[in-house]
């Protein structure tokens, strides 16, 4: 690779600056087997030369005596050109006391006069281009030609380096462009360009000489690294002001700014600034903020939750949920008589321990992942079910959740009746509850479902009933066999007076349909009495019974 | 045309005027061959007729640079006396260092005809 590259570069030119011509045909000839030579005989040529020819000179060895224009006067033009002083120079001198001041005047390196022998002098040449190439090389990727601020590597890379030498606060800033390729596409290329460039301008601007670096880490996309104080706010609303004034087409851009302020110094600092991002992505589409924090509790709640959804499938095939039964009783006569079960479904996560169903279910309920988990325990209820009944002779229904998700299932019947079918059961053994949310979603689905399985003999229960867009409206179009009391009324309905009218106002609805009530959530013998003297047929609490696994559950059935 | 063994036998070092021409022995004699007409030792001469010791200084400066970068031993060794002075701006007889400078450069004329 390296021979191709040597090849396309060709030779490396050094142009050799001196009066005298013996010695131009000396170095000339020390030098022509590594390096192209041109010569000039003066300053004044050797300027010229420069100004024409600068990318393409990698070395220049400079006489200082000479007529015309002396060799310092070189020096001092090449130094104060932003082309020239990219080149290296070498000084020639008889004078050995004048190193320093031609060190110090810019000079890169000196040879002496008379020359040093020709190895030495080949490699002072060789040593001081290598040093600029690789400088340059260097230089070039440290920037971002458009913008002028860092490359992302290398603000990571300074970022480090700060780090080892402070430990002020800092924050880290994700600046972003909502829609940035429709900027380019509507106003084109380079107009988007000029936006970059001025962002750029306006960052570097607005650090000044404050402790901070940027950078552009792609396309749209500016990093900021800056001590913690900063009002990026303001720094936004200049910006798009600044740009509504110079852009050329009025652009109209929106710029996002994710924060995330005092960075963790436990974390690396890519992490600090993909927190940053993910800060400023929330700001997708939300067109009434353009700054957002990130916050490490909603974002550690993310990461479980995404830790969860991954691992659904593995937990229901390694059955570390388990389905609990908790009881219901039928508090009609003297004694209360065990009646009925809800299934209800518990997470032993092996990492995590038991999870509450709180943390998961509403997260499932909204990707549609519950679906796995009513269907894992719609079978573990029916396999129970019948053993139950091998052992006993005798069970009680059991009420399995049937939710949103799986009300839009065509095969929904034909899953359940295949269900009962295989494990030898029927539909007096299995209650279905649905939510009335889903009503609100699909109002003629759900009828159609429930009068379906209605149809086919199951019992459907209207769960959490009052607890959301309860609607008189849906109780008269889908018929239901049980409502149930949402636990928060019975919760309060002892110190408030209001919960108490609600469990009355469900009272009196259940009585008009004809459908017994469950009231769930029932805790203590006071709430039991007065749901008792309101007519409440059926309870289920921790008064009664928590959630039991299903051998403990047994107890109670061979009771 | 000058020979190595006539340079060597006017106190030359050729050695190492070879080796600052890489070994390339026709470069070498080529360029000492012209130190006879070098118009340094001209300009020399006049500078130091007129008492014009800046003048003088640069001429024999420069001179000293080639004569050095030749290994021209006998005409350096001169040349970077009187440089050596007029750097000083010594009270020195220039005239006759010059002389005797012109004559060891005309010592090396004669082979370089």
């Amino acid at each position: 690779m390296y021979k191709v590259l040597e090849s396309v570069r060709g030779k490396r030119k050094v142009l050799v600056v001196e009066d005298e011509m013996i010695n131009r045909e000396i170095l000339g000839n020390m030098l022509k087997g590594e390096y192209e030579v041109v010569y000039a005989e003066n300053g004044q040529q050797a300027v010229d030369i420069l100004h024409m020819d600068y990318d393409t000179i990698s070395l220049v060895l400079l006489d200082l005596m000479m007529p015309v224009m002396g060799g310092e006067e070189v020096l001092r033009l090449c130094r104060s050109d932003n082309n020239l002083s990219q080149i290296p120079v070498i000084v020639m001198t008889q004078d050995e006391d004048a190193e320093v001041s031609i060190i110090r005047a810019g000079a890169d390196d000196f040879i002496k006069k008379p020359y040093n022998m020709p190895e030495v002098v080949l490699a002072r040449c060789e040593r001081i281009i290598d040093l600029y190439e690789k400088k340059r090389l260097i230089d070039s990727a440290e920037i971002d030609p458009l913008t002028g601020l860092y490359s992302g590597e290398f603000f990571f890379e300074y970022i480090k380096q700060m780090e080892k030498y402070s430990d002020i606060k800092m924050d880290a800033i994700a600046m972003d462009i909502e829609h940035f390729h429709l900027v380019n596409e509507i106003y084109g290329r380079s107009e988007g360009d000029r936006i970059l460039k001025r962002i750029g301008s306006m960052i570097m601007a607005e650090l000044g000489d404050s402790y901070g670096i940027a950078c552009r880490v792609s396309a749209d996309t500016f990093y900021i690294y800056h001590q913690g104080s900063g009002n990026y706010g303001k720094l936004a609303e200049k910006i798009l002001t600044d740009i509504a004034a110079v852009s050329f087409e009025k652009a109209k851009i929106r710029l996002r700014i994710g924060i995330n302020k005092n960075v963790d110094r436990n974390d690396p600092p890519e992490q600090w600034f993909d927190h940053a991002k993910l800060a400023c992505d929330e700001l997708r589409g939300d067109y009434t903020r353009q700054m957002a924090y990130y916050d490490s509790v909603t974002h550690d709640k993310l990461l479980y939750h995404e830790r969860l959804i991954r691992d659904i499938d593995t937990s229901i095939a390694n059955k570390d949920f388990a389905v609990y039964y908790q009881p219901k009783y039928n508090i009609e006569g003297d004694e209360p008589v065990l009646q009925s079960a809800e299934a209800l479904i518990r997470w032993n996560h092996p990492e995590f321990g038991m999870i509450s169903p709180g943390d998961f279910i509403p997260l499932f309920e909204g990707n549609g992942l519950v679906q796995k988990l009513d269907r894992f325990v719609w079978e573990e209820v029916a396999s129970q079910i019948a053993k139950w009944k091998e052992q006993f002779k005798a069970t009680v229904p059991v009420s399995v959740n049937v939710s949103r998700i799986d009300i839009f299932d065509p095969e929904l019947e034909n899953r359940l009746l295949g269900m009962l079918d295989k494990y030898g059961i029927t539909t007096n053994e299995v209650l279905l509850e649905i939510t009335e949310s889903a009503y609100s979603d699909s109002a003629n689905r759900l009828i159609e479902v429930v009068n379906n399985l209605r149809d086919k003999g199951f019992r459907i229960e209207m769960d959490d009933f009052g607890s959301g867009y309860s609607s008189l409206n849906m109780l008269t179009t889908i018929p239901i066999d049980v409502l149930k009391m949402d636990m928060k009324f019975v919760r309060n309905m002892l110190n408030d007076d209001k919960s108490l009218k609600l469990c009355e106002l469900v009272m009196d609805i259940s009585r008009f349909l004809g459908v017994p009530v469950v009231a769930e959530g029932v805790e203590e013998k006071a709430q039991l009495d007065k749901l008792k003297d309101m007519g409440c047929q059926i309870i289920q609490g921790y008064y009664f019974s928590k959630p039991l696994p299903a051998e403990q559950f047994e107890e109670l059935l061979a009771k | 045309m000058i020979t190595l063994d006539v340079l060597k036998s006017l106190g030359v070092d050729t050695d190492k005027g070879l080796a600052m021409c890489m070994g390339n022995e026709a470069l070498y004699l080529k360029l000492v061959n012209s130190v006879p007409t070098e118009k340094r030792f001209d300009d020399l001469a006049k500078a130091i007729d007129e008492g014009n010791l800046d003048a003088a200084f640069d001429a024999a400066h420069a001179l000293k640079g080639v004569l050095g970068n030749l290994s021209l031993t006998p005409l350096y060794d001169k040349i970077a006396e009187i440089t050596e002075l007029l750097r000083g701006k010594a009270d020195a007889d220039y005239k006759g260092l010059m002389a005797e400078l012109i004559s060891k450069r005309d010592d090396l004329a004669e082979y370089c005809k």
